[in-house]
């Protein structure tokens, strides 16, 4: 009875293992979704204007900010997006001269934000969006932890109904045809909106332009499993704030494993906890019979030995009281006797 | 017992304890209005670049290890057999109840909207994400962790027919109790597996959820040692002989274990720094302070433990097990906190507010509150009269 329980979670814990790994790795599709949209940035022709600010706070219906954004004196701090700030632009030292470069959400082709949301908030559509729903969003702000970019902002002074605030790609106007308002609004086209194949054509295109003029590699092509959003800039990646040691993996690809081992977890457990348990069960059932029979072994032992005790000293004691008696009767007769002899003696010294 | 709530009652309330723990729940009231009605900035000092700080560093990361004495005792009783810990079994069950209870309360602090905490189990379930994972095995073991303590609140309340129906269930709740914490344990260092850019290489692992399980079972096995030694003064009188007879046997038993969990822990995390080749991280700042957390807080309660056990040295057994609760403190926190955003200027570092420390003090005395108010009144460190007989 008990092999065949065990036999049977066995089965019961194979099926569960090969059944929700399959399931869970459905959720990785790695690789670039080609319809995908994207916007190529490009940090040769920034000059920091700050109009991509201006056009951002407009679409969004953003609070106005503490500082105009005609006031360039703030590029002198460094900044980074918030709750009332999509999209910041900061200034670096470069080798001949400042260097400018706008930041927002990347818009990973698998985010991060998304991997990790717990009530699926985040979205990657198919125009290349990650956009986020507020009306099932907990405040959890994991997606914050995650978000190797560190861009989702959150709202810490709504008591009750705080929201968290990143970049949409202005995905509204996209549904309406239009472009992203910061794209729209430079003056310097160092934005590129188009199918994200289309923008790694044209950065590779300028590279071998002027490969003296960018470094050789577009970033966001492979970062963190590709971006939609992307850059090329003449100084290393790392000069102009953007870290470099992400790798390419994606953040599904980084969760994949600790996923996987849940129905092994699941279906492992039981049977191996519910093996011990049987064994445990067994071994206390095994020591519990010895224990009786041992007991009635020593019990048996003992009065085998108790009778055989007994039977020695009842043939002691007889031998005992044989030999007394012989004794007895030794002495009765030599004492019947003596008066005889004592006769024949007086007899004889008379005669 | 009678005789000592009588007494209990005559005392005066103004115990030096009752009057730090009123000023806590006060301050705590306070800091509550404000996270509420002026929000998270007002009270902590979380932003753009830590969302997370000791509500999640301590209160949810320190809470869950520390209640892992529940399903560490449980599992060691009735599926592994050794029923002499039998008299450990509820004290633990108890802390791991109120444990999880008071993560999820804490939990309601740090959320921006705490009424939509159902939401990823009831309403939308995002389920690529380990904090989904994490939430519906919190969620699953508070319940099984309530009903197998309902036992000592039916016995309190004479409630024998449903009672003896949740006894018959033990075995299966234990069994689904190790199950959920294998699960949610790992859960929580699987959540740092999607940031390899933020946390320490010398903390960051593709082994985390690994080395969160393992380090659970340490944390489970010195934390009963540990909670019994701090109940052992308060809760005297409501000891009964079995458990007071078996109490020493429980502690060398469960130091030898931890002693050797600890040492199985210290070797993973070796070959976890092999596997990444993290070695020459070691001579750097962060170097210094993950060697002490491995030398200080695992190697050595180790070996503390190995010696108490060995000369069956009760102290010094409860030394190593305050030494280990402090180190899966330490440990929580370098992951969540401390290793968490190191490539960020000190200026942009997180440390707690005010308003964080009195919200996590005031759930551990809301804690002890409960656990002193369950403790006086059920039987937790006895058999009820009743049931004296079984097992």
């Amino acid at each position: 009875m008990l092999r065949r329980t065990f036999l049977g979670l066995l089965g019961a814990a194979g099926a569960s293992v090969a059944l929700p790994v399959s399931a869970t790795a459905g959720g990785k599709k790695f690789g670039p979704h080609p319809d995908t949209k994207g916007v190529l940035f490009d940090a040769t022709r920034c000059i920091g204007c700050r109009k991509c600010e201006l056009a951002c706070n407009e679409v969004n219906e953003l609070p106005a900010p503490d500082m105009p954004f005609d006031d360039l004196t703030v590029l002198e701090t460094r900044r980074r997006t918030d709750e009332k700030t999509y999209t910041v632009v900061n200034k670096y030292q470069g080798k001949t001269g400042p260097v400018f470069r706008k930041s927002q959400c990347n818009h990973c082709l698998e985010p991060a934000c998304a991997s990790a949301c717990f009530v699926k908030a985040f979205k990657k559509e198919p125009n290349g969006a990650v956009t986020y729903d507020a009306s099932v969003c907990v405040g959890c702000r994991y997606c914050m932890v995650a978000c190797p970019f560190s861009i989702p902002a959150y709202e810490y002074d709504e008591p009750l109904t705080p929201r968290v605030m990143k970049c949409t790609m202005c995905a509204p106007r996209l549904a309406e045809g239009k472009l992203p308002g910061c794209v729209e609004k430079c003056p310097k086209e160092a934005l590129t909106f188009g199918p994200r194949a289309e923008l790694i054509k044209i950065a590779r295109e300028r590279i071998n332009t002027y490969p003296e003029r960018y470094v050789d590699h577009v970033y966001g092509e492979h970062e963190m499993g590709g971006t939609s959003w992307m850059y090329i800039s003449g100084e290393p990646f790392s000069e102009i704030g953007l870290r470099e040691d992400l790798g390419t993996q994606s953040a599904p690809e980084l969760t994949a494993g600790a996923l996987a081992a849940v129905p092994i977890v699941v279906g492992l457990w039981p049977v191996l906890l519910g093996g011990i348990y049987a064994v445990t069960q067994r071994n206390a059932k095994i020591a519990n019979d010895e224990r009786v029979a041992a007991v009635k072994d020593a019990l048996k032992r003992a009065g085998e030995k108790a009778e055989q005790k007994l039977h020695e000293e009842l043939g002691k004691a007889e031998q005992n009281s044989q030999r007394r008696i012989e004794v007895e009767v030794k002495k009765a007769v030599e004492e019947a006797l003596a008066p005889k002899a004592e006769d024949a003696e007086t007899n004889e010294e008379e005669s | 017992m009678s005789v000592d709530t009588t007494m209990a009652e005559k005392r005066s309330l103004f115990t030096p304890f009752n009057i730090i723990a009123g000023i806590i729940l006060i301050a705590g009231l306070i800091v509550t209005v404000m996270r509420f009605t002026v929000g998270l900035g007002a009270v902590t000092n979380l932003d753009q670049n830590n969302p997370w700080g000791i509500w999640i560093g301590f209160d949810l990361m320190c809470g869950v290890a520390l209640a892992a004495g529940g399903y560490t005792t449980s599992a060691a009783c009735y599926v592994f057999g050794l029923k002499k810990f039998h008299s450990g079994v509820r004290p633990a069950i108890l802390t791991a109840f109120l444990g999880y209870a008071l993560v999820v309360f804490a939990l309601h602090y740090d959320v921006g909207r705490p009424w939509r905490l159902p939401y990823p189990i009831f309403v939308q379930q995002g389920t690529t994400s380990l904090l989904f994972e994490v939430g519906l095995c919190v969620f699953l073991y508070l319940t099984v962790l309530f009903i197998e303590f309902t036992p000592a609140l039916f016995e309190w309340l004479g409630m024998k027919k449903i009672r003896n129906v949740v006894v018959k269930l033990t075995l299966a709740l234990t069994i689904f109790g190790v199950v959920l914490s294998t699960l949610h344990q790992s859960s929580l260092g699987a959540l740092f597996t999607i940031v390899p850019s933020k946390l320490h290489p010398l903390w960051y692992s593709q082994y985390l959820p690994v080395f969160f399980f393992v380090s659970s079972i340490c944390a489970g096995l010195s934390m009963v040692i540990f909670e019994g030694t701090l109940s052992h003064k308060p809760m005297h009188h409501l000891m009964d002989e079995e458990y007071l007879s078996n109490h020493d046997g429980l502690v060398l038993g469960f130091a030898k274990a931890a002693s050797l969990v600890l040492f199985g822990y210290f070797s993973i995390k070796l070959i976890g720094l092999a596997y990444d080749n993290n070695w020459h991280y070691l001579t750097t700042g962060y170097g210094a302070w993950y060697l002490v957390e491995m030398l200080g807080f695992v190697a050595l309660p180790s070996f503390l433990y190995a010696i108490g056990v060995r000369d069956k040295n009760i102290t010094l057994i409860k030394w190593a097990a305050g030494l280990t609760v402090l180190g899966i403190v330490v440990n929580r926190f370098n992951i969540s906190m401390i290793a968490f955003n190191y490539q960020l200027p000190s200026a942009e570092r997180y440390f707690p507010s005010w308003g964080e420390i009195t919200i996590s003090l005031f759930v551990v005395t809301i804690g002890v509150l409960v656990f002193r108010f369950i403790t006086t009144r059920m039987p937790i460190f006895y058999v009820h009269p009743d049931y004296k007989d079984e097992h």
